[in-house]
């Protein structure tokens, strides 16, 4: 995992933005540096992330292990999250992830609290449930990379899946 | 300031009072503050730095505003709680971690009117004394936290922000502080341990009130978004004017955001205590689907206690008390909390009769015992087997004394953990099974034994497994 001059750049102007006593705060800001990179954070990362800080590894891994937004394995090339929760739940995104694995190639069977995201066999998408993405007026609703999608009921998802190359 | 005019299709609702929500879905807008500017922004930043910072918390005191994440605290007093011999440095936290399901208002306002955020906590920040404030922004919206940056960048070179600001003694910084998708970071204490680096185990209280020991240990004033939005329009219109807007003890206005069985969820900005449920769900969201009934609601956010359609409630005291159905409960923070719920989060979820109340609970024991943090053994372990019990049920394995334990469980959560999210992972629990048993019973008699009735139920079955 090879940290670029751009990201330890970027790295240092988060670290600028709390007192230089806590830089400790800078953790998740570099985590997502990394992990937006990479895709997900190994041993290496956690290092880094804890030299930069002047902390301990653990309290980096610490921190991967408990937040769903930090991921220790690789993801596909576009990693999408359905919202799981009551609303979208009732507006249909069930049938929307399994439309989803469908379309892309996804086994979803292995799936564990552990191990949340599944991975296509040809890597090019991933995908798990994700808990409440705050917009349940328009649910189902899912992120695919950083981009947003609202209504996205089963019958839309092969058209939406089509726009990833 | 000229009237707003609102992309077709999307205009406010007759009954709505626009406010924070002014320029949401507004044509011709956009989040610049070239845009911001030509509609009278920042105005209300340089009255507000003509005054002294204790007549700003005063008029927010006297506006009555009471906070819009959850708990309904009044925030002028929460600001008064700093130690009037304070010597360190002061925090101010937007608390924009919007987790709770059912509730979806902060998104627009930080995807789609930025500056008013900024405005409302430079405001804000003037009245408390901090100089440098952060915007903890959940992960999930990534989209959000690069608009927030950059109206941040716009705002500091017209020196709305950063060193003497408009030309006075005032510095204040600004910055964006993403988390990590855990929903009990938008509990405060929670939040300001993330934000120090750490797990977000929430701190107990007392001796932790962020407001005296909060980030670094320092006094804290940790806010939601649409109450520190809502701190602008106060400085604008002045304390009193605003205190009239709503209802005595419930005042201005407030979002709610309406999900579930309706014809047209939304979110509507309405004055508090104004309209009434059955309003809000039958005339602002055009009624339920053709040939259903109202089953239940839940009111506040998903943790909000449910209230069942055919129940009565029994408000106000003395001569003022009245019984009443379901559609009469006004949507303000006493009457609900009268009614045995809360106005929470604004997030209501309406739900209709072809509902399954034990799925509906499922799906809600399976968020909460996700989020977990799992600091206090009875909400870690507690949360976990209400999920494993409700997964039994609809999965077909369930058994007649499920329901027994499934309250029980519930009731030695609440109260015995340091933070809320003990009640708020059982109140779910305790009144849906109060409230609707006969849903319940379906799963746990012998008859229907080995029957998977809801389309959630192979997941449910695969969960037990592993």
């Amino acid at each position: 995992m090879e940290v670029s001059g751009e990201l330890n750049k970027q790295a240092n102007e988060y670290i600028s933005h709390y007192p230089k006593d806590q830089k400790r705060s800078a953790s998740l800001p570099l985590l997502h540096l990394l992990q937006k990179e990479h895709g997900y954070i190994d041993e290496e990362g956690v290092n880094w992330v804890a030299e930069k800080l002047d902390i301990e590894p653990i309290n980096v891994l610490e921190l991967v292990t408990f937040y769903p937004g930090l991921r220790q394995a690789a993801p596909g090339k576009y990693h999408i999250r359905v919202c799981r929760t009551l609303s979208c739940a009732m507006a249909g995104c069930y049938d929307t992830m399994e439309k989803f694995c469908e379309v892309a190639g996804i086994d979803r069977s292995k799936v564990t609290h552990h191990n949340p995201i599944a991975v296509s066999e040809d890597g090019k998408f991933s995908i798990e449930f994700a808990e409440c993405l705050a917009s349940c007026g328009t649910g189902p609703v899912c992120l695919i990379g950083d981009d947003f999608y609202e209504s996205v009921k089963a019958d839309n998802v092969a058209e939406l899946i089509e726009k990833y190359d | 300031m000229t009237a707003p005019k609102y992309i077709k299709g999307k205009e406010p609702h007759k009954s709505e009072y626009r406010m924070v929500f002014r320029n949401v879905d507004r044509r011709g807008w956009d989040v610049s503050i070239k845009s911001y500017i030509a509609d009278g922004g920042y105005k209300d930043l340089k009255k507000a730095l003509k005054m002294k910072p204790q007549e700003i918390t005063d008029e927010v005191k006297t506006s009555g505003l009471r906070g819009r994440g959850g708990a309904g605290f009044p925030t002028g007093i929460k600001w008064g709680f700093i130690p009037p011999d304070n010597k360190k440095p002061v925090y101010l936290i937007c608390n924009c971690d919007e987790s709770e399901p059912g509730t979806f208002k902060d998104r627009y306002i930080v995807h789609q009117d930025p500056h008013q955020l900024i405005e409302g906590m430079l405001i804000s920040c003037y009245a408390v004394g901090a100089k440098v404030a952060y915007i903890y922004i959940r992960e999930e919206f990534p989209e959000g936290a690069k608009i927030l940056e950059n109206a941040i960048e716009e705002a500091r070179n017209k020196n709305f922000l950063g060193k003497k600001i408009l030309g006075g003694k005032f510095n204040c910084e600004i910055f964006v502080h993403r988390g990590a998708g855990a929903y009990i970071c938008g509990e405060e204490t929670g939040l300001i341990e993330s934000l120090e680096g750490k797990r977000p185990y929430p701190r107990i209280k007392p001796p932790y009130f962020p407001a005296a020991l909060g980030l670094y240990m320092c006094p804290t004033i940790v806010n939601n978004v649409e109450s520190l939005c809502h701190v602008k329009h106060i400085i604008a219109m002045g304390g009193q004017k605003y205190a009239n807007i709503g209802t005595p003890r419930n005042t201005g206005t407030r979002i709610l955001c309406v999900s579930g069985d309706v014809v047209k969820p939304g979110y509507f900005e309405v004055e508090v205590g104004k309209i009434t449920m059955g309003e809000l769900i039958n005339d602002i969201c055009g009624g339920l689907r053709k040939g259903r009934k109202l089953r239940g609601v839940i009111p506040g956010g998903s943790s909000a206690k449910v209230l069942r359609a055919d129940e009565k409630y029994t408000i106000g005291t003395g001569e003022s008390e009245r019984t009443i159905g379901i559609n009469d409960i006004p949507m303000d923070f006493d009457t609900l909390a009268a009614c045995g719920s809360m106005a929470g989060s604004g997030g209501v979820i309406v739900i209709d009769d072809s509902r399954d109340m034990a799925w509906i609970l499922n799906n809600i024991n399976t968020f909460y015992a996700h989020e977990s943090c799992g600091q206090c053994t009875p909400c870690r372990e507690g949360s976990l087997w209400m999920k494993k019990i409700t997964d039994r049920m609809v999965s077909g394995a369930g058994v007649p004394s499920d329901l027994k334990t499934l309250t029980s469980v519930g009731d030695n959560i609440a109260g015995r953990t340091i933070c809320a999210f003990g009640e708020a992972c059982a109140w779910p629990t305790q009144s849906f099974v109060a409230k609707f048993p006969e849903d319940f019973k379906k799963h746990t008699s012998r008859r229907n034994a080995g029957k998977q009735l809801n389309p959630e139920s192979k997941v449910a079955a695969a969960s037990l497994k592993s």
